[in-house]
């Protein structure tokens, strides 16, 4: 039967259903977790046997640059970044390459073979929309979905600033259907519009050229609308003046705008089981910390003000983030913040692109190598990590390094080993520069997060966050049957034996996909079906009508036809709608 | 030794007076590397026309090494999409060295279509009877190449250290990074009696490329570092965007990058070991880009008297 298989005798680590450890067999029918099988249906199945071993959901990462026109970019501008990374065709599997921006194949298996099985692109533009789901298309094995990048799309300036927020909502609807996002993503908000004049923002409260609106402005109606429709997920924002010192103070003000907005995720799903609530309770979903959390006044006086964010989301209960760590070595840094990448090329002279999508939004592309012998970089390196370490919540943290930005998404075990074994971070600081202590609080932590926070940093939470939890993230019955069965005995775990660790991390001893084993020992061994998901957002006809009425105006200036503009869903591999109720 | 001369110093010193105008530089006489009594020589001798080129990495003093004459034959070789056995392309006789720095490999024949000998090799030596394909010794790191006759592009592509002594023409992108690359050549030297195309030394960080023929264009393009020495003519683009190393041409640079400042007239040039007596222009740049270039590039002043 395919997609049923069962998995016995592991130690099972399953947050949402608050399961810590317990030895535990999982049941998987039709790709679905089942509470048992009977004995007639359990003769001719598969059964993993993972005694001494330990078992996850299957990894989710909400975060990641895996498609679309400025991940392609990055392939098409970094010859360099191919030609020692490569992976031989096998009879099942593809060719491929790539380091930091590998081609879709390698992605898609170098994923698996870690134990993930979901990853959400998180940055669509607009126009861009049908090459992201190309690529996702083409990247096998992982369910995916992406969020589409809304901060500085003329017409949510336009409506925002009219104040017309049912205009602005039913424009953010006709947008996910028409581009099969699943979330709003909002870069540099008011500053990458200002970009298209080489200008930026540099305040909350700075209106931008022509515009006339503020950051603050379209945070705060942003995260509104996304409340209004009643969207899976938070607004995930990026904030203003990315990557300068001293930045850490606008990304916590710009936390306070959504502090008090109500949520209300409305979808119409089936809910998998879980013992604690996994319905959506932040209202604003920061990205990369790390990025945004630097103190100081320039790059020779700059530390870590990673505390000080970390303080205020302790205090509060409204935002949840993600790391963006740095484990040092190459990357490729590639955002919608343009004036970021413009920055950073002023700073380094490596080769660089930038693009202006129109009247959406803009992106930029660089090649970026973080040494452990620079200042700079070693206090990043120590920044993400504090982002996990600081934060005493762990549902209110994820882990990721904003792959290719901080680096590209195969360094995970090494941040996995560094939040959970202080000696590897000793072995780290000794290897860097001293900034990485001097400036940074992580010296002084002590904490050593266990298998179980594991699990809620790198499946329970992304799935809860982006609100996937309903199937993903969670072993409960009717979750999707997206198993890793990890070669480590948590009787034995050794956190000083962090090499143990590593090699363990890197390659899952099994990865199950909607109940199919697609990874034996780091080897993929079978390449079932995966699925798109999007939005599918309900909002009245009349107000989509007189919201249409505006866009097909300004069409003119679209170097596309208004027809030309949707993704038709033939672009989606298995597409999988969810239904939001939104106004309805 | 003739007249004339770049060269490692203590080599030199009884003739240095004599010196007006660099000629040659010394070949070196023996390679760096420890070959010790016990090496070993394993022959291969072509067997036939090569069509679609083979990417033939295996060949080096490493993998060879421990291996007899069967083993080595069957290490595989890409010939577009398929693998095949040395042995399909190669009569392989003699057995291998214990270590790569005790194997000596000879390839008695031409081997202009196949790929990659030596790459990332650490130690030992390998000679070719004929030319060498694309990317010979790409990645050394020690141990001597010797080629014969002509070398085809990108050879010594980002090698570390060792030896790559070419005594016919090279062809374009000598030392070079590869596409895309910041950072090429590191260590290690390149000989080449003849002449060279484009690119040569491109990206350079370290170690030595001399030339005794002439160069194409941009020679030295982004160099950081290490020396690059011409004694023939350059067309254009010597040194574009070089941030730091050393550059001296011998002959006549027929178009001169304009991003260059002149600093002084020298009667020598010295990197590291190696010094050069002659008169020469001594220009630094490229200032084209950078506003902090510390790249020198020496002129021969009596060939190139309008710079």
């Amino acid at each position: 039967m395919a997609g049923t298989i069962t998995i016995k005798n592991g130690y099972v680590f399953d947050p949402l259903n608050e399961i810590n450890g317990e030895i535990m067999d999982i049941f998987i029918k039709d790709g679905k977790v089942v509470r048992e099988l009977s004995a007639a249906e359990m003769k001719d199945i598969k059964v993993i046997d993972a005694s001494g071993m330990t078992i996850m959901p299957g990894g989710v990462d909400s975060h990641s640059h895996v498609a679309g026109a400025k991940v392609n970019a990055g392939r098409a501008m970094r010859p360099e970044d191919h030609y020692k990374a490569n992976l031989q065709k096998t009879s099942l599997t593809h060719s491929g390459s790539g380091y930091t921006v590998p081609s879709v194949y390698k992605q898609g298996y170098d994923y698996s073979t870690m134990g993930y099985t979901t990853v959400f692109e998180a940055a669509i533009p607009p126009l861009e929309a049908r090459h992201t789901h190309e690529e996702m298309h083409a990247t096998p094995l992982l369910d995916m979905g992406g969020y589409l990048v809304l901060g500085n799309n003329f017409f949510m300036m336009r409506y925002l600033r009219e104040g017309d927020m049912e205009k602005a909502a039913a424009y953010v609807a006709w947008m996910m259907k028409t581009h099969k996002a699943y979330g709003i993503k909002c870069v540099n908000p008011a500053g990458v519009e200002n970009w298209s004049w080489g200008k930026n923002v540099s305040s909350l409260d700075e209106a931008n050229i022509h515009f006339e609106i503020t950051p603050r402005e379209i945070i705060k109606g942003l995260t509104e609308i996304n409340e209004l429709l009643g969207m899976p997920m938070p607004v995930h924002l990026h904030a203003n003046n990315l990557g300068h010192p001293g930045c850490y103070a606008i990304t916590k003000d710009s936390l306070k705008i959504s502090d008090g907005v109500k949520t209300r995720q409305d979808m119409d799903v089936e809910w998998a089981e879980t013992k604690i609530d996994p319905s959506r309770n932040r209202s604003v979903y920061l990205s990369h910390l790390m990025f945004n959390g630097f103190a100081g006044t320039t790059w020779a006086d700059c530390e870590s003000g990673i505390k000080y964010v970390a303080d205020y989301i302790n205090n509060k209960d409204h935002v949840v983030t993600d790391s963006g760590c740095t484990p040092f070595g190459e990357a490729t840094v590639m955002t919608g913040d343009g004036p970021a990448i413009h920055d950073l090329y002023t700073l380094t002279g490596n080769k660089w692109s930038n693009t202006d999508v129109e009247m959406e939004c803009g992106s930029g592309v660089l090649p970026f190598t973080y040494y452990k012998s620079n200042p700079v970089h070693s206090l990043q390196w120590a920044m993400g990590l504090e982002c996990l370490l600081l934060i005493n919540d762990p549902w209110k943290t994820i882990m990721t390094t904003d792959s290719p930005n901080g680096g590209p998404f195969t360094k995970y075990p090494e941040v996995m080993t560094w939040i959970m074994s202080e000696a590897f971070r000793k072995q780290t600081f000794s290897e860097c520069h001293k900034w990485a202590n001097d400036r940074s609080t992580l010296g002084g932590i002590n904490r050593e997060l266990s298998l179980y926070d594991l699990a809620i940093l790198t499946r329970a939470n992304p799935a809860k966050t982006i609100g996937m939890a309903h199937r993903k993230g969670s072993l409960g019955v009717g979750a999707d049957g997206d198993v890793t069965v990890y070669n480590i005995n948590p009787q034995q775990l050794d956190a000083n034996n962090y090499e143990a660790l590593l090699r363990t991390f890197r390659k899952a001893e099994y990865t199950v996909k909607d109940g199919e084993i697609v990874v034996v020992k780091g080897e993929v061994v079978s390449l079932p079906g995966k699925r798109t998901y999007y939005s599918d957002v309900h909002v009245q006809d009349e107000r989509e009508k007189e919201m249409l009425v505006d866009v097909k105006d300004w069409f003119r200036y679209y170097t596309v036809g208004f027809a030309n503009y949707p993704t038709p869903e033939k672009y989606l591999e298995n597409p999988t709608p969810i239904q939001v109720n939104g106004e309805r | 030794m003739t007249e004339g001369v770049l060269t490692h110093k203590k080599e030199t010193e009884s003739n240095l007076e004599e010196v007006t105008k660099p000629k040659s530089f010394t070949k070196p006489e023996s390679f760096t590397g420890k070959i010790t009594g016990e090496t070993e020589e394993v022959t291969l001798v072509p067997k036939k026309e090569i069509d679609i080129k083979l990417e033939a990495d295996v060949i080096t003093p490493d993998s060879f090494a421990g291996k007899n004459s069967e083993e080595i034959g069957n290490l595989e070789v890409w010939q577009g999409p398929r693998t095949y056995p040395l042995s399909e392309f190669f009569e392989v006789t003699g057995n291998a060295g214990s270590s790569a720095a005790e194997t000596f490999i000879r390839i008695k024949g031409d081997a202009m279509r196949v790929k990659r000998i030596g790459e990332g090799m650490s130690a030992g030596k390998i000679e070719i009877e004929g030319s060498a394909g694309m990317h010979v010794g790409t990645g050394m790191k020690g141990g001597e190449i010797v080629v014969y006759g002509d070398a085809d592009s990108w050879a010594g592509m980002e090698m570390t250290g060792g030896l790559l002594h070419i005594k016919g023409n090279a062809g374009d992108h000598v030392g070079c990074a590869y596409r895309g690359k910041w950072h090429g050549m590191k260590g290690g030297r390149i000989l080449i009696e003849g002449s060279a195309r484009h690119q040569l030394g491109g990206g350079m960080d370290g170690g030595e490329i001399l030339v005794e023929g002439n160069v194409e264009s941009f020679c030295g393009i982004r160099q950081n570092g290490g020396l690059i020495f011409v004694k023939g003519n350059a067309l254009r683009g010597v040194g574009a965007e070089m941030a730091g190393g050393t550059i001296v041409i011998g002959g006549k640079i027929e178009r001169f990058s304009p991003g260059f400042e002149f600093v002084s007239m020298e009667n020598s040039v010295k990197s590291g070991e190696t010094e050069l007596i002659g008169e020469f222009k001594k220009f630094i740049g490229d200032y084209a880009i950078s506003k902090r270039a510390k790249g020198a590039l020496y002129v021969i002043a009596d060939i190139n008297p309008e710079l």
